[in-house]
């Protein structure tokens, strides 16, 4: 029994990348993920990723926002200490508006960058997870689970038949953890 | 990628589309006609005029819509570019439209009352400050704010400013047009830096007079009220209606067989704009109001007082209901943007929209209250705003036939615009 945990593909041009994962596709090798240093168009839809629901969060966060303000708003100049501003009721609608609308974008700023967080396991002060450290440099990364597809040495081919620079056995997950 | 779309295909208008363009033409005939014929002249005056305004907006929008793409030097919005330029070539007879209007309405008269209520001689359009004697002390149309403004705000003066806004936008639209043109003959680089030069200079005149064509023919009907808002707002109204249109010309020439390189990535960016323009207008709409409502100062109240009569107010809030509400319900996700069933409704709603929008800019100030809000909209603003959509889609169509690609086919960014992936 290796002890290879995963089964990186190094490539050194997007394209070659692409054709890689065509590859592995036509070989029915399933891939766990894909890094690369810069976005690359079509290829969530290549790889099956689902759309992404940070917009949803956002739109959540955003009616949070909205509504505490809102509501602390009515609370303090309604009901706790209604004043007389300019003659104005003191339940003034358009007076509200404003600071709605900074609130709901704060909490959408602020929410969708938490969820954003959260969701990819990043945080300030945290280690990243990085498979392979050049993935943020210059190498585009097939990463494919060792577990259960075998034999190693087909996908190793598949992948140096592709195009792959380089390939890796790596006994751990993240190599960024010491 | 797919890339055996046939760019020299040419826009045919015939059949149907020429049929109910021209039928349309006829109603507004028939509501123009009836207007005047009912006695309601001041009411047709106005709403010649709000049509005659839409109308050069959306083409000055077309124009817009270039100079920016090119200044930003866009290359998703190649594509498309066609539909924007016909609306520029058509800029020139949609000016004349509104100039005839406007000189129309300055120079008939009618017998009407003057604003101390004594019935006098008036004209049929800006009745507020172009009547006779409104600036000569004792003549019994005196008017004291009118003679102070009346060094800007005169018959001659006002004539050349509009001549100058709508000659200089059509000028400079053509000359885009005739670069584009020349591009599909010779290719290079040549025509595209000369359409970029041309682009600057048009958004620099473009963005120092744009607020006063505003002020100019809208602003100035209610000419003792004044708002530096003003301007701005209608310039948003102008940009969200024009991306409506342009948009929704497209969703129809795709319907209808043409143009099948615009794919639904083209027009969710389209939308994302719809979507954003329509939440800057609501931005400008509620700037304007909410300042003048805490201020309450009586001179620039007026103006929203006006509209809160109740034979305006509902058509004032569902001004805001449509042209902001609509848009951020149904624009706001990616699925909708990428829905060409939903975008197209959304056009339309934001085409009546700010059809409603500038109906409510206009009539509080020109013809006044009806009996009842159910009749402010009647017979006379339908036909007339159905003719003005017929003849802009029989001049748009026109337009288009005349080119003889159906996309800028030499542009340097068209490749990229063809691959525009969202």
């Amino acid at each position: 029994m290796s002890s290879t945990k995963y089964i990186l593909g190094l490539f050194a041009d997007p394209d070659e990348m692409m054709n890689g994962i065509d590859t592995l596709q036509k070989n029915s090798v399933p891939i766990y993920d894909v890094y690369t240093p810069m976005p690359i168009h079509g290829i969530e839809r290549k790889l099956g990723i689902k759309d992404s629901r940070l917009g949803y969060a956002a739109f959540m966060f955003g009616c949070l926002g909205g509504t505490t303000i809102f509501s602390m708003a009515y609370y303090m100049l309604v009901q706790d200490w209604p004043m007389n501003i300019g003659g104005k009721p003191a339940f003034a609608i358009p007076d509200f508006i404003p600071i709605t609308f900074e609130w709901t974008v704060l909490f959408t700023a602020f929410g969708m960058t938490l969820t954003f967080f959260y969701a990819t396991h990043l945080f300030p002060g945290r280690t990243p997870r990085v498979m392979d450290l050049r993935a943020t440099d210059d190498r585009f990364v097939i990463a494919i689970d060792a577990k259960g597809n075998i034999p190693h040495e087909d996908i190793t081919n598949l992948l140096k038949e592709a195009g792959a620079v380089e390939v890796k056995h790596n006994d751990r997950k993240y190599v960024s953890y010491e | 990628m797919n890339n055996s779309h046939s760019f020299d295909e040419q826009f045919e208008f015939k059949g149907r589309a020429r049929t109910w363009s021209l039928i349309m033409i006829v109603i507004g005939l028939v509501g123009l006609i009836f207007g005047f014929a009912s006695g309601a002249g001041e009411r047709t005056f106005a709403n010649l005029l709000l049509n005659g305004y839409y109308l050069s907006c959306v083409c000055i929008c077309g124009i817009f819509f270039c100079a920016v793409q090119y200044v930003a030097q866009a290359g998703w919005s190649t594509a498309v570019l066609r539909v924007p330029q016909a609306f520029a070539k058509v800029l020139p007879y949609a000016g004349i439209i509104l100039l005839a209007i406007i000189c129309a309405g300055l120079f008939i008269t009618h017998t009407g009352p003057n604003e101390e209520g004594k019935m006098t001689s008036i004209p049929y359009l800006y009745k507020l400050w172009a009547l006779k004697g409104v600036t000569i002390k004792g003549n019994e149309n005196y008017d004291a704010i009118i003679t102070a403004k009346s060094g800007y705000l005169n018959i001659p003066f006002f004539l050349i400013r509009l001549v100058i806004y709508l000659g200089s936008y059509s000028w400079l639209g053509r000359l885009l047009v005739k670069y584009s043109n020349n591009e599909d003959e010779l290719g290079g680089m040549f025509n595209y830096n000369k359409s970029f030069k041309v682009s600057v200079i048009f958004l620099l005149i473009f963005g120092f007079t744009v607020p006063l064509f505003a002020f100019d023919t809208i602003m100035s009907l209610e000419a003792h009220w004044f708002s530096t808002m003003f301007g701005w707002y209608n310039f948003a109204a102008l940009w969200v209606g024009g991306l409506s249109v342009i948009t929704l010309t497209l969703i129809l020439l795709r319907e209808a067989g043409y143009m099948q390189w615009v794919t639904e990535d083209h027009l969710h960016n389209l939308g994302q704009l719809m979507f954003g323009f329509s939440v800057f207008w609501t931005y400008l709409w509620f700037a304007q109001f909410l300042l003048t409502w805490y201020a309450n100062i009586p001179e620039e109240a007026a103006y929203f007082y006006r509209r809160w009569e109740p034979q305006f107010k509902p058509w004032f809030w569902l001004n805001i209901i449509v042209n902001f509400l609509t848009p951020l319900l149904t624009l706001m996700s990616r699925d909708s943007k990428r829905k060409v069933s939903v975008l197209k409704v959304a056009c339309i709603i934001l085409i009546c929209g700010h059809w409603l929008d500038y109906w409510q800019m206009i009539m509080p100030g020109t013809v006044g209250p009806q009996s009842s809000w159910a009749v402010e909209i009647g017979p006379i603003e339908i036909c007339l705003f159905v003719g003005f959509i017929g003849l802009f889609i029989f001049m748009v169509s026109s337009a288009l036939s005349k080119f003889k690609s159906l996309v800028p086919k030499k542009h340097p960014l068209l490749e990229e615009s063809l691959h525009h992936h969202l």
